[in-house]
């Protein structure tokens, strides 16, 4: 008998080794998340993948699955807690949707619908972080980056560049770009890179195309996240096509 | 007295558009008016608003006489309702928070291209401008939030017609969008 674990009381069966997460994908039950992106190596930075085990709330993304275990993740409780973390994420970058041209196909604004987020209720910080257009066919826009590091990763582990990083501590925590300049055009960043594709939210976006598809059939226009998937995943697909 | 429940609306740094998306409710429209009141809002000619049962808020505040309004609302109001991004992030008019007052008031009035006369306009019968756009919900307390840019009619139309009818709150997955 393989090992099994139960998420909200459905069997999820697993391989040694598997994370919460890896086995609910694999299962196809949805675990909100953000910084998680099966093809690389768990963040843990988002915390919106957090499910209680065992009396503790744990990420799903870096809890490793155990035979037996009880798994919550869609209670009113933990669909409370993630409407707060996305509320903080929210108010902490300028997410202006209407003028932003990754609205409809956004991971951040697709699972605030999913968790059922009205607003973001908190005082806005609204930062002023530069818009980097330094680059011929890439933009970057910092005010509405989430640090969720997959650029980051995307560029070190799949490009092998390390264009991307992140610098500065607490609230002041922000993405950095690793050339002389600290501008993108002056660094090893291609357009046709990975990490050109793994940006869950509108802070890394091509140039000169946007609102390209019709409202009504945008990537979460029709139906939850829990049912459309990840939009990296549609990204990738975007590119081999 | 009538025991229709009274609507007031008011638009503050707003584009009037969530006022077009309640209209966009079309012929409910008549149903609705057999149920409810229209207090101060920019389809009526109240000048003042009086004791309301639901204040309806588009805009964030960006200006004076924006605080002096919401106050107003929130006095006369028993349930305030944030309509529309703008009052609940500031919306598309909270992008000028990446400058300074000074520099979109120079850029407007003195060095921006095809100005006649340049002066900022200090007459005090202008309300001050802010140093930055707020949410609704930085001045005053908001009891509901009804997101998009504008929010759908048919959104509108659910709200109100559930909060008549005394149901809880719900909407389908497509009334609720940010944009």
């Amino acid at each position: 008998m393989s090992p099994s674990f139960k998420i909200d009381g459905v069997t999820v069966p697993f391989e040694a080794g598997q994370s919460i997460m890896e086995a609910a994908l694999a299962a196809k039950i949805y675990i909100p998340h953000l910084c998680h992106n099966p093809e690389f190596h768990p963040h843990g930075s988002c915390r919106l993948c957090c499910v209680t085990t065992d009396g503790r709330s744990v990420a799903a993304c870096t809890t490793p699955a155990l035979d037996g275990m009880e798994v919550a993740n869609e209670t009113h409780e933990i669909t409370t807690q993630r409407r707060l973390l996305l509320k903080l994420l929210f108010v902490e970058g300028n997410h202006v949707c209407p003028a932003c041209e990754k609205s409809g196909a956004c991971q951040l604004q697709a699972v605030a619908y999913h968790c059922g987020m009205l607003a973001p209720e908190f005082v806005h910080f609204y930062p002023r972080r530069a818009v980097d257009a330094s680059h011929p066919e890439t933009i970057i826009d910092f005010n509405r980056c989430i640090l969720c590091e997959l650029c980051v990763r995307a560029s070190r582990e799949y490009d092998k560049k390390g264009v991307f990083s992140i610098g500065g501590r607490g609230i002041q925590a922000h993405l950095m770009i690793n050339s002389p300049s600290g501008k993108l055009g002056d660094s090893r960043f291609s357009a046709a890179d990975k990490a050109a594709r793994v940006c869950p939210v509108g802070a890394i976006l091509p140039k000169h195309r946007g609102y390209e598809v019709p409202i009504g059939k945008r990537l979460y226009d029709q139906e939850s996240i829990s049912r459309v998937g990840d939009v990296a995943a549609h990204q990738e697909r975007d590119h081999d096509e | 007295m009538t025991n229709k429940v009274r609507i007031a609306s008011a638009s503050l740094a707003g584009c009037f558009g969530c006022h077009m998306s309640l209209l966009d409710i079309d012929e409910r429209l008549i149903d609705l008016v057999a149920q409810i009141e229209f207090d101060r809002t920019p389809l009526t000619d109240i000048k003042q608003i009086g004791s309301c049962d639901v204040g309806l808020i588009e805009g964030g505040v960006c200006n004076a006489e924006n605080v002096e309004v919401l106050k107003a609302f929130r006095r006369h109001c028993n349930i305030l309702v944030a309509v529309g991004a703008c009052a609940i992030n500031g919306g598309v008019p909270a992008m000028r928070n990446q400058y300074s007052l000074a520099e979109c008031l120079e850029e407007a009035y003195l060095s921006g291209s095809g100005i006649d006369n340049p002066q900022i306009p200090s007459d005090p019968e202008l309300p001050l401008l802010l140093n930055q756009v707020h949410p609704v919900h930085e001045v005053v307390w908001i009891d509901y939030f009804l997101p998009g840019c504008p929010p759908s009619a048919d959104t509108i139309f659910t709200f109100l017609d559930e909060l008549l009818s005394g149901r809880p709150i719900q909407f389908a997955y497509r009334q609720i969008h940010y944009d």
